[in-house]
C-alpha cells in the first residue's frame, strides 16, 4: 500500500492510509479530548510518549497530568489508577511491554476484576489496561511474551485485541468507554503496519465482543486474532495453491467470546484450524477447540486442530521463526483436516 | 576535546539525580508520642473543645471493645464464619474515624471493621465479609469507605490513587490506608509510599504494628529501626505514636490528615499496639508467644488506660463510664438481634455484577443455574 500523493488541487486531502500506532495515539488524543475524566498513566508515556510512541505528543497537548509519566512500578501504576477509579476518573493504563506487566497482576486480578462484584455493582472501575504483546520484532528476553491466557481467564475483565488500524481505534475508544475494566492487547509486531484508515473519518466505534469475517471460504475456518491475523490471511492466498478456500475469522476480543460469529463460521466449513502465538497448553485456542466441539460437533469432518507457539518460554529472538506459528505450519494442519473422507 | 572534571557536585543534576533534601525533618519522633498520663493531657482537656472530645474518645473505646466481643461470641455462635478481632487495638480503630472528615475516604484492611463501623458503616453490612453472605455489603460511596481488603496492603496504592485524583480535581479530600506491620514487607506497600511521595498525594498511612504477622514477630518481618522510619526513603514524613494512647493516635493521625490536607504531603504513622487476641477465632496463639507477654500489654489495656486517666484528670466520672456501657450493651443487643435472623441469599446474584452487561456466556451459565434452582424447588414441593 502506498500514500497517494498530495494533489494541486486539494493540498488539504488528508492521508489515507495509517499506522496502527497513529490510529491508537488517535484514539487516546480523541478519548482526552471528549472526555474530562480520561488520565493516562505509565512509565515514560509522558515526556517520550511511549517506548513505542503510542502517546506521542498527548503530554503536550494535555499536560502531564492528563498524561502522567509514573515511578517504575507497575503495581503502583495499576494500584494508583483503581484509586483514581474510585473517585470517578477514567484511567488508561500502559504497561510497557508484556512480560514487564505481571508485576500488576494481583492488582488486575484481586481488585480490578472484581471491584465491581464486591460491591454488589456499586463501585465499577472503568479502567483500560494497555499491553504491547507477543513476538515477532526481534525482542530479547522478557520482550515477548503472548499473556492473553492468564488474563482471558479472569473473571470481570474484557480482553481484546485489534488486528488493524481501524480495530486499533475503534477498539480502544470502545475500551476506554467501557464502564467495565478491558486489558487491550496491542500487537506490537503490527504497530507499524499499514491500513486504508483516515483519521479525519474513523469508522464509527463498535461495541466489545464482537468476532468479524476478515475472508470467506468454503474449505475450512481459519480463528485467529491480533499478530496471527495477517499470518492466516498469508496462509489462506497461499492455500489456493493447493486448491483450498479458507475462510478467516479474526476474533478481536477474547473475553466476551462471540460463540455466535465463530460457530456459523466453522459450519459453514466443516473445518477450523485455531491459531495464535501463545504456548498451546491451557491456552485460549484449548477453550476455543472446545467451545467449537460443543456447538459444531455434527458440522465437522474433523476435529478442530490448534497450530501455537510452542509449550517453551519464549525463545531468543535469533530463533523466535522457529517457533511462531507461519504460513508452513498453518498449511500443514489444514492438510490434516481429514480431506481423503 | 572535553576538558576533563570530575567534580561531580558540579555535575550533579537535581531533576535527574534527585534533589538530595536533608532527611532530618522527616525522621519520626524519638520516642513514641504518648499523651495519657503527661502533662499535654491536661493541655488537651483544657484546649477548645477538648473535654468534649477527650469523653468522646472514652465513649467511642468502651463501644469499640463491646464491638470487638460481641462479634468474637457471635463467631463461637457460628453467625460469622471467621473474625480477626482488633482487641486491644481499639484506640487506633477508633482514633481513625474520629481523625477523618466527612468526605475523607478510609481504606481498610480486614481487621478494620471497627474502623469501619466507628465511620458509621452499619454493623451487618460491615460484617458480611466476616459472616460469608457478601463480599462488601456497604455501599463505598456511602461513607466513603472503601471495601475491607483482604491481600495485604494491595489497598494502600488505592488510597494513593484516590488522593491524586482528587488533588487533581481541586478537592480537600484525604485517604487514610491501614496496614499492618506484616503488611508493610509487601510490594504494594513500598510502591504506595513512593506513589505517595512522587505526586505528593494527601494520604496518610497509618501502620498498626500489632507485633506479630499471624506468628510471626516483627524482628522476623523487618530490620528497620522503626517501621516509621521507611516513610524517610520515599521523602515522606514519618511519625511514631503509642497505639494504645487513644488521645495520642487521634492527635497524631488528625495532625497527620491535616499535614496531607494543606499539601505538605503524605505521612506515615506507625502505632505501636497489641493484638490481646489470636489473629482470629481459627489461630492458636500459645504457640508463637508466652502468657507473660499478653500479660504486660493487657495492663496496657487502651480502654483502662483511658478510663484511668482521663477519670485522674476529672475529665470522665462513673456517669460518663455508665453512660458509655449503655451505648455499648445497646450496640450489642443490635447485633445479636441483627445476626439472629438468617441472611437473604439470592443464588442468581452471582450473575449480577461481574460485568455492567452479563456476557452471552453468563447468561447461559445463569439460565443454567436457575433451572438446577427450578428442578430443586420442584423436588422439594414432591416431598
Amino acid at each position: 500500500m502506498t500514500t497517494a500523493a498530495p494533489s494541486r488541487a486539494q493540498p488539504t486531502q488528508p492521508p489515507r492510509t495509517a499506522t496502527l500506532a497513529s490510529a491508537l495515539n488517535r484514539a487516546l488524543r480523541d478519548s482526552l479530548r471528549e472526555d474530562p475524566a480520561v488520565h493516562i498513566l505509565g512509565e515514560d508515556v509522558g515526556t517520550l510518549g511511549g517506548v513505542f510512541r503510542i502517546t506521542d505528543g498527548l503530554a503536550a497537548e494535555f499536560g502531564a497530568d492528563r498524561c502522567l509519566d509514573t515511578p517504575l512500578a507497575e503495581a503502583g501504576i495499576l494500584g494508583t489508577a483503581v484509586g483514581m477509579a474510585m473517585y470517578g476518573l477514567r484511567p488508561v493504563v500502559e504497561m510497557q511491554f508484556d512480560a514487564f506487566a505481571y508485576p500488576a497482576f494481583e492488582q488486575l486480578v484481586s481488585h480490578v476484576a472484581r471491584m465491581r462484584n464486591r460491591t454488589a455493582g456499586r463501585m465499577p472501575l472503568p479502567i483500560t489496561v494497555r499491553i504491547p504483546y507477543g513476538g515477532g520484532i526481534g525482542g530479547v528476553e522478557h520482550h515477548s511474551d503472548s499473556s492473553e491466557a492468564y488474563y482471558a481467564h479472569t473473571p470481570g475483565l474484557h480482553v481484546v485485541t485489534p488486528a488493524t488500524v481501524a480495530d486499533g481505534y475503534g477498539l480502544l475508544r470502545a475500551a476506554i468507554a467501557s464502564d467495565d475494566p478491558v486489558v487491550f492487547l496491542e500487537p506490537k509486531r503490527l504497530y507499524w503496519s499499514k491500513d486504508d484508515w483516515s483519521a479525519e473519518a474513523p469508522a464509527p466505534v463498535e461495541p466489545i465482543g464482537r468476532a468479524v469475517v476478515r475472508r470467506r471460504g468454503t474449505s475450512a475456518t481459519l480463528l485467529t486474532y491480533g499478530p496471527s491475523l495477517p499470518v492466516c490471511l498469508e496462509a489462506a492466498e497461499a492455500a489456493r495453491a493447493e486448491g483450498w478456500d479458507l475462510a478467516v475469522v479474526d476474533l478481536r476480543s477474547l473475553a466476551p467470546f462471540d460463540d455466535e460469529t465463530v460457530a456459523a463460521a466453522v459450519r459453514a466449513t466443516g473445518r477450523a484450524v485455531v491459531v495464535h502465538e501463545s504456548a498451546g497448553f491451557a491456552g485460549v485456542g484449548a477453550e476455543i477447540a472446545a467451545r467449537v466441539t460443543e456447538r459444531c460437533f455434527h458440522h465437522l469432518a474433523a476435529p478442530v486442530l490448534r497450530v501455537t507457539g510452542f509449550d517453551i518460554p519464549y525463545p531468543p529472538p535469533m530463533l523466535e521463526q522457529h517457533h511462531l506459528p507461519g504460513v508452513d505450519r498453518i498449511l500443514d494442519a489444514v492438510a490434516k483436516l481429514q480431506w481423503e473422507q | 576535546m572535553t576538558v576533563l572534571d570530575h567534580d561531580l557536585a558540579a555535575a550533579w543534576t537535581p531533576d535527574a539525580h534527585g534533589p538530595r533534601r536533608d532527611p532530618a525533618p522527616l525522621l519520626p519522633d524519638s520516642e513514641p508520642v504518648r499523651i495519657l498520663g503527661t502533662p499535654a493531657l491536661r493541655r488537651t482537656a483544657d484546649s477548645p473543645g477538648g473535654r468534649e472530645l477527650l469523653r468522646d474518645l472514652h465513649r467511642r473505646l468502651v463501644v469499640g471493645r463491646r464491638f470487638n466481643q460481641q462479634a468474637t461470641t457471635l463467631t463461637k455462635q457460628g453467625r460469622l464464619a471467621v473474625y480477626p478481632a482488633s482487641t486491644g487495638q481499639e484506640a487506633c480503630q477508633i482514633a481513625v474515624a474520629s481523625a477523618l472528615r466527612p468526605g475523607d475516604w478510609l481504606f481498610p484492611s480486614y481487621r478494620d471493621t471497627l474502623a469501619v463501623v466507628s465511620r458509621g458503616v452499619d454493623p451487618l453490612q460491615t460484617l458480611t465479609l466476616l459472616r460469608g453472605n457478601a463480599h462488601c455489603g456497604y455501599d463505598p460511596y456511602e461513607h466513603q469507605v472503601a471495601p475491607l481488603s483482604t491481600p495485604l496492603a494491595t489497598q494502600a496504592p488505592h488510597a494513593v490513587g484516590l488522593a491524586h485524583a482528587a488533588r487533581l480535581r481541586g478537592e480537600s479530600t484525604v485517604a487514610l490506608a491501614l496496614v499492618g506491620d506484616g503488611g508493610t514487607s509487601e510490594g504494594d506497600f513500598h510502591e504506595a509510599l513512593n506513589f505517595a511521595g512522587v505526586l505528593n498525594a494527601p494520604v496518610v498511612f497509618l501502620v498498626q504494628n500489632n507485633g506479630y504477622a499471624i506468628s510471626v514477630p516483627l524482628a522476623k518481618q523487618s530490620a528497620a529501626p522503626t517501621l516509621a522510619h521507611k516513610a524517610v526513603g520515599y521523602g515522606i514524613q514519618g511519625r511514631l505514636v503509642d497505639g494504645n494512647d487513644a488521645v495520642a493516635v487521634h492527635t497524631v493521625l488528625s495532625e497527620a490528615v491535616e499535614h496531607a490536607r494543606t499539601g505538605r504531603g503524605p505521612v506515615l504513622v506507625e502505632a505501636v499496639t497489641y493484638r490481646l487476641e489470636a489473629h482470629t477465632n481459627a489461630d492458636d496463639a500459645g504457640r508463637y508467644r508466652s502468657t507473660e507477654e499478653v500479660e504486660r500489654w493487657q495492663a496496657r489495656d487502651p480502654l483502662t488506660l483511658m478510663e484511668r486517666y482521663l477519670r485522674e484528670a476529672g475529665v470522665i466520672g462513673d456517669a460518663d463510664v455508665a453512660a458509655a456501657a449503655a451505648e455499648a450493651e445497646e450496640l450489642a443487643d443490635r447485633m445479636r438481634t441483627l445476626f439472629h435472623v438468617k441472611p437473604q441469599l439470592d443464588p442468581m446474584s452471582l450473575f449480577a455484577h461481574v460485568y455492567a452487561e452479563p456476557t452471552p456466556q453468563l447468561r447461559e451459565q445463569a439460565a443454567q443455574l436457575a433451572a438446577e434452582l427450578a428442578a430443586e424447588a420442584a423436588t422439594e414441593e414432591r416431598r
